[in-house]
């Protein structure tokens, strides 16, 4: 199937529809509150969040008996609040550090749920075929209703985030100093935690409960390799969390045995392999590539200002001095000679170098230079 | 071990304070712990206004938890503060802070004029988004301390001074009556710390009391006229002039300290 092909079928085939539009705004309130997890330096939270929602799903279907969605998100819900406040119980009044509350909090619930789910499957109710999809999620079970549910919690969301954009961006970047301002620190806290739940809880359907830390995280930390701006960062963050979403429904709608959630979670990693390697400002590449340079040329400078030292030495700056005196310590090496005389620093004749007026000048003003841009 | 003092100016600049001067921030039996650690242990203190002091001890005496006490982050075991008569939550507006620098990641998304914006969100109030007022103020502060042609950078590409200066401005900002800095001359260089203690020293003059944790026994006398030796309990406070002594910074560093003044 080529695009063209693909493009047409999505928006003539009314499941395809409805999945890429449900793993699109997923991906998207995914990744603009990710973004606050991943500042909050919160990470792990979101991992141990939809983990400890898994108890809840399966506690829900056994009290109503119903597959039906809306009552098990609502089940995880609460179950991923349960976990994500008691985590913050734990650290907040015992001696234990956050990353064992995490740990102890993910395991004791998705032990808790795994114990459930298979007493689940030993039951002879019908009904309960299809419960562990919500281990690594089911795309293909997405419904307009879930779909709906999932854009007006977004823009819940949204609306929720913008009101309070000022107090949640003091938060992340100082809290002391935001309860000083009198700003209730709790409150704003709390309202973090629960986007994250909430977050978590909209993609356990589609991408699972293992994998959707992922979903969570990725968009946000590609995000932020690309700007200084917390505004931007949510913005991008949402647009990679769409994207990733969109292209990983289509390409596991083409592939009829991939599934969708794991496919979605690979594109998101693409986006933050990607974003790690070449952004400008804070890519390994360009990183790499400053790096050296910079080190070319500090060798460059050191030698000229070697060779500044020797020519100040004589009253005529162009008197020729032999190669040999310039060593390794100096960052001498006979590609830097070369680099200098590219430059017009420097002329060579033979064994023997000698300063053009351009390299004293140079020279001259390095170490002015040096001083002034180092304030 | 022996301190040396250059040309101590306190006693010219040291303003006197009368008996009837406002007592600025007053501390009864302030006590705080840390898992049954006490951090600090009963302490009594009466701050007057107008005065430009210093808060010394040794790691761990306290002083950053002090601060922190008396803008209700930490809260004490038992014990009152109270900011011209009032409890703290009544009188945030008089009151400024200045975080140490190490206490935030500065790898964080914003740039330079938004961290001292972030002063006027407490006038400001929730919701209610910084304007036209609020952007001029910001940048006058930025101005005061000398950081304007920076006020687009990513604050992840400032130095460690040009932070620091960052979040002076921002205290500045709040234009409040009673300024707390935790170590604001830790890791500067020598001009930051001029261009600070210059900015203090008219914050003063200005009326203003302004209290900071130092480190930096050498330099009290030169730019502080009131002190406070704290370790765990509070061992003096006073004028520098008058307590600033081998027998208190003895009694506090527990050492053999010895001032010596070079005339």
């Amino acid at each position: 199937m080529n695009i063209t092909e693909y493009i047409t079928l999505l928006f003539t085939d009314y499941t395809l529809r409805t999945i890429t539009l449900g793993t699109a705004i997923l991906g998207a309130i995914c990744g603009m509150l990710g973004s606050f997890a991943v500042l909050r330096k919160q990470s792990l939270l979101g991992d141990a969040i939809s983990h400890a929602a898994l108890p809840g799903i399966a506690i829900a279907f056994l009290i109503t008996g119903t597959k039906d969605n809306t009552l098990l998100l609502i089940g995880a819900l609460v179950s991923g609040l349960i976990g994500a406040f008691w985590i913050r119980g734990i650290t907040r009044n015992t001696h234990l550090k956050s990353d064992t509350a995490l740990g102890l909090i993910l395991s004791l619930f998705f032990g808790f749920g795994m114990l459930l789910l298979t007493y689940i499957q030993k039951q002879p109710n019908a009904n309960q075929a299809g419960l562990e999809d919500y281990l690594f999620g089911q795309a293909a079970t997405l419904l307009l209703n879930d779909v709906w549910l999932m854009a007006i919690v977004t823009a819940i969301c949204l609306v929720i985030l913008l009101l309070f954009w000022k107090e949640l961006k003091m938060l992340l970047f100082d809290e002391e100093y935001t309860k000083t301002l009198g700003f209730n620190t709790r409150f704003l806290d709390i309202l973090i935690t629960t986007f994250i739940v909430v977050a978590i809880v909209m993609g356990l359907q589609t991408v699972g409960v293992v994998l959707m830390s992922a979903m969570l995280l990725a968009p946000a930390a590609a995000a932020r390799q690309w700007t200084n701006s917390l505004g931007v960062m949510v913005i991008l963050a949402a647009i990679f969390g769409a994207v990733s979403g969109t292209i990983g429904t289509a390409i596991s709608a083409s592939h009829n045995h991939l599934s969708t959630g794991p496919v979605i979670v690979l594109i998101a990693a693409v986006f933050v392999l990607v974003s790690f390697i070449f952004s400008p400002s804070r890519g390994l590449l360009f990183r790499e590539i400053r790096f050296r340079k910079n080190r070319t040329d500090l060798e460059l400078h050191k030698t000229l200002s070697f060779m500044f030292s020797i020519a100040n030495a004589h009253e005529d700056i162009a008197h020729p001095h032999a190669i040999k005196i310039l060593n390794n310590f100096q960052g001498y090496t006979k590609r830097t000679l070369q680099q200098l005389e590219l430059k017009n620093y420097v002329t060579i004749q033979g064994n023997m170098w000698s300063l053009t007026p351009l390299g004293y000048k140079t020279a001259a003003n390095l170490y002015n230079q040096l001083i002034t841009t180092n304030e | 071990m022996t301190i040396e003092i250059q040309n101590p100016t306190s006693k010219s600049t040291g303003a006197p304070i009368q008996k009837d001067t406002p007592i600025a921030v007053r501390i009864d039996d302030l006590t705080v712990a840390y898992n049954y650690k006490p951090v600090l242990w009963d302490i009594d203190l009466s701050i007057p206004e107008g005065v430009l002091m210093a808060i010394v001890g040794p790691n761990g005496a306290g002083k950053s938890t002090l601060i922190k006490s008396i803008l209700d982050i930490i809260e004490p075991i038992a014990g009152s503060v109270k900011i011209y008569g009032k409890p703290y939550s009544k009188q945030r507006a008089l009151v400024a802070y200045v975080p140490q620098k190490g206490s935030v990641d500065w790898d964080f998304p914003t740039t330079a004029l938004d961290v001292v914006l972030m002063g006027t969100y407490g006038s400001l109030g929730w919701i209610k988004r910084p304007g036209k007022k609020e952007k001029k103020a910001a940048l006058e502060a930025l101005e005061k301390v000398g950081m304007l042609p920076f006020k687009n950078r990513q604050i992840s590409q400032l130095s460690g001074g040009q932070q620091q200066r960052i979040f002076l401005a921002r205290a500045l900002v709040q234009n409040a009556a009673i300024y707390f800095m935790d170590e604001p001359f830790q890791g500067v260089d020598a001009t930051t710390e001029k261009a600070i203690i210059n900015i203090l020293k008219t914050l003063r003059k200005a009326g203003k009391t302004v209290i900071v944790v130092h480190h930096d026994l050498q330099t009290v006398p030169e730019y502080f006229d009131w002190v406070t030796f704290l370790n765990v309990k509070k061992i003096a406070t006073g004028p520098v002039k008058d307590i600033f002594n081998d027998d208190n910074l003895t009694k506090t560093y527990g050492i053999n300290y010895k001032v010596s003044i070079q005339q």
